[in-house]
């Protein structure tokens, strides 16, 4: 294994008595780019990020995360990462500000930078007002906020995400998104988000692995899940309005699905392949009804968990 | 070892043991009853020895059977004098121990089991902290309070007793050699066994009440060595402090040796 690669799994198992927790996972993670992992409880996420960071031993196979094996190099290696956990596991005993004190000292980060850092954390995620209160009485979100926090505070290399958004109002999951897109980009460190929230993948991740009881069922970017795991299209058709009746009469003659027709001369049509899409559009024109524009949906990754339910199922 | 880590992990601890109740209540109430309240007790000796019908019993007749050691220690006392330094001195030593194992026992139930139930110990398992950093730093976390309260602990204990003997003896009792060799050398591996214990247990359970339950049975050792010094199966000279404290310090050992091969990264994320 080599390469500008920040994540390389290759065959990485873990076992729990019976149960494979994670199956034979291969993937790559090239630096600076941001990585989700979907699936659902149970798909083997939690577990893959356990191994990364040399927490947890792998049954099989092998992993490098920056160049280390977390298994041979787990300190070094968890310098440089971050982790946020799916449960916030803040000492709720703690102030706000002891809570961000203790990870920078346990991060390594030189005592002379622990104040600065800590205050810079409070103000980026919105915590000053409350730094010297105990976590103990913060709500969902701002405990979220302050483990988020903490995952950052030695600036990791790799920061690793389980359900970030999770609990927080749509203005700071914006806010969050928006730090993680920075994270990657501005100081091109590398994100392996875990989530559930599709429009949140879709959004942050270039690309994308889909878990299913512990094995990988897809990887890729949007476009090529879409291309490889949707056949069909969704696609809109803008046609003359007096004709759109007639329009939609003959589609459905034909058995093609029209999804929406609510809006005169814009027919949205779904459950047409791909490749049958151009010859449909062809016959119809031939009609001598007047098509003004085609214009294709690219599935959203939404299309493509769904279409990968069925693998899913398979792999349960 | 990382100096800091650790020291950070150990300040970190106490402060959020100092913020429970269920941990700090029995730390202050549990030392005040047997080392300030039982010792101010024996002023009382005389007054309960001189109620009309008394029916204290002669303190040779109780320890008719005890080592010669104690007999000839509590020579040239009269009778009052004599229950108050046997209870004093003598009584009260292996109940002493009982200090530094509860005060182990309570701290490392929160420290180990009660991180678990907190759901804070997954967060400090990512750290760069190596398992040998965590593991020392949380068995000092308890350790070193459980000799400092001992030792301040038996400085409290030594003026009470001291000043409820003055009347009776007209000397100061303590310390004396034998506790000083039980505070310096058995009260640390007393602790040791609270702490080795409660690690052990802590491996088995998920919350604080239930570590601190099961990790009860640890005082039984102790309780063992007071019943023994109560009915005078023997009595607690250097030597025999000496031994119990040698005897202590290899079940720690075994027990940390234990400790170890359980508090594994792998192992306690698994639990989780």
């Amino acid at each position: 294994m080599g390469g500008n690669f920040a994540i390389q799994t290759r065959d990485l198992t873990r076992r729990f008595g019976e149960l494979v927790a994670v199956d034979h996972l291969s993937f790559e993670v090239e630096s600076g780019e941001i990585f989700g992992v979907l699936g659902h409880n149970g798909a083997g996420k939690t577990t893959t990020v356990r191994m990364l960071n040399g927490v947890l031993g792998a049954s099989e196979g092998s992993a490098r995360v920056l160049g280390l094996d977390p298994a041979a190099d787990g300190v070094s290696l968890r310098r440089q990462t971050g982790v946020l956990t799916e449960t916030p596991s803040i000492e709720e005993r703690l102030t706000a500000r002891d809570n961000l004190s203790l990870y920078a000292a346990l991060y390594d980060v030189p005592p002379g930078q622990v104040a600065g850092r800590v205050e810079e954390l409070l103000t980026t995620f919105d915590l000053v007002d409350r730094a010297d209160e105990k976590a103990g009485g913060f709500s969902k979100g701002m405990k979220q906020r302050l483990a988020l926090a903490r995952a950052l505070v030695h600036h990791p290399q790799v920061l690793f995400l389980d359900e970030p958004t999770a609990g927080l109002d749509p203005v700071l999951a914006r806010a969050v998104h928006d730090l993680i897109i920075q994270h990657s980009q501005r100081e091109g460190h590398t994100v392996f988000l875990c989530t559930h929230n599709l429009v949140e993948a879709q959004r942050l991740c270039h690309r994308v692995a889909v878990l299913g009881r512990g094995r990988l069922l897809a990887l890729g970017s949007l476009q090529e899940l879409g291309r490889q795991w949707v056949t069909t299209l969704k696609t809109t058709l803008e046609v003359e309005p007096e004709r759109s009746a007639e329009a939609v009469k003959w589609l459905s003659a034909r058995g093609v699905e029209v999804a929406d027709h609510t809006v005169p001369g814009r027919l949205t049509i779904q459950g047409v392949g791909r490749d049958d899409t151009p010859a449909l559009v062809r016959s119809l024109a031939d009609q001598g009804i007047p098509i003004f524009a085609v214009i294709p949906q690219e599935p959203t990754l939404e299309d493509v968990y769904f279409a990968l339910q069925g693998e899913m199922e398979v792999a349960a | 070892m990382n100096r800091r880590a650790i020291l950070s992990i150990i300040r970190k601890d106490l402060k959020v043991v100092a913020q429970s109740k269920a941990v700090v209540l029995p730390l202050i109430l549990v030392p005040a009853i047997l080392f300030v309240v039982l010792p101010a007790l024996a002023a009382f000796i005389p007054s309960l020895a001189k109620l009309p019908g008394s029916n204290m019993p002669r303190l040779d007749v109780l320890l008719s059977g005890a080592p010669p050691g104690l007999a000839a220690a509590l020579s040239g006392y009269n009778e009052t004098q004599k229950y108050a330094v046997w209870m004093l001195v003598y009584l009260m030593a292996p109940m002493f121990l009982i200090l530094p194992v509860m005060v182990a026992s309570v701290i490392a139930a929160d420290s180990f089991a009660g991180e678990k139930e907190r759901k804070t110990l997954e967060a400090l398992l990512y750290t760069p902290t190596s398992d040998v950093d965590l593991f020392v730093a949380k068995t000092l976390s308890a350790w070193v309070p459980a000799w400092l309260v001992t030792g301040l602990g038996f400085v409290v204990y030594s003026l009470v007793a001291d000043l409820t003997a003055w009347n009776l003896v007209g000397k100061l009792i303590l310390p004396n050699l034998t506790w000083t060799v039980m505070v310096i050398w058995v009260a640390p591996a007393a602790a040791g066994l609270g702490l080795g214990t409660m690690v052990l247990v802590s491996s088995r359970v998920r919350t604080f009440q239930e570590a601190y339950q099961l990790g009860g049975i640890v005082v039984l050792p102790i309780v063992l060595l007071v019943v023994g010094q109560a009915t005078g199966v023997m009595y607690f000279d250097v030597g025999l402090v000496a031994l119990v404290g040698l005897v202590l310090w290899a079940i720690d050992v075994a027990l940390l040796w234990l400790g170890v091969r359980l508090f594994r990264r792998d192992e306690l994320i698994a639990q989780l």
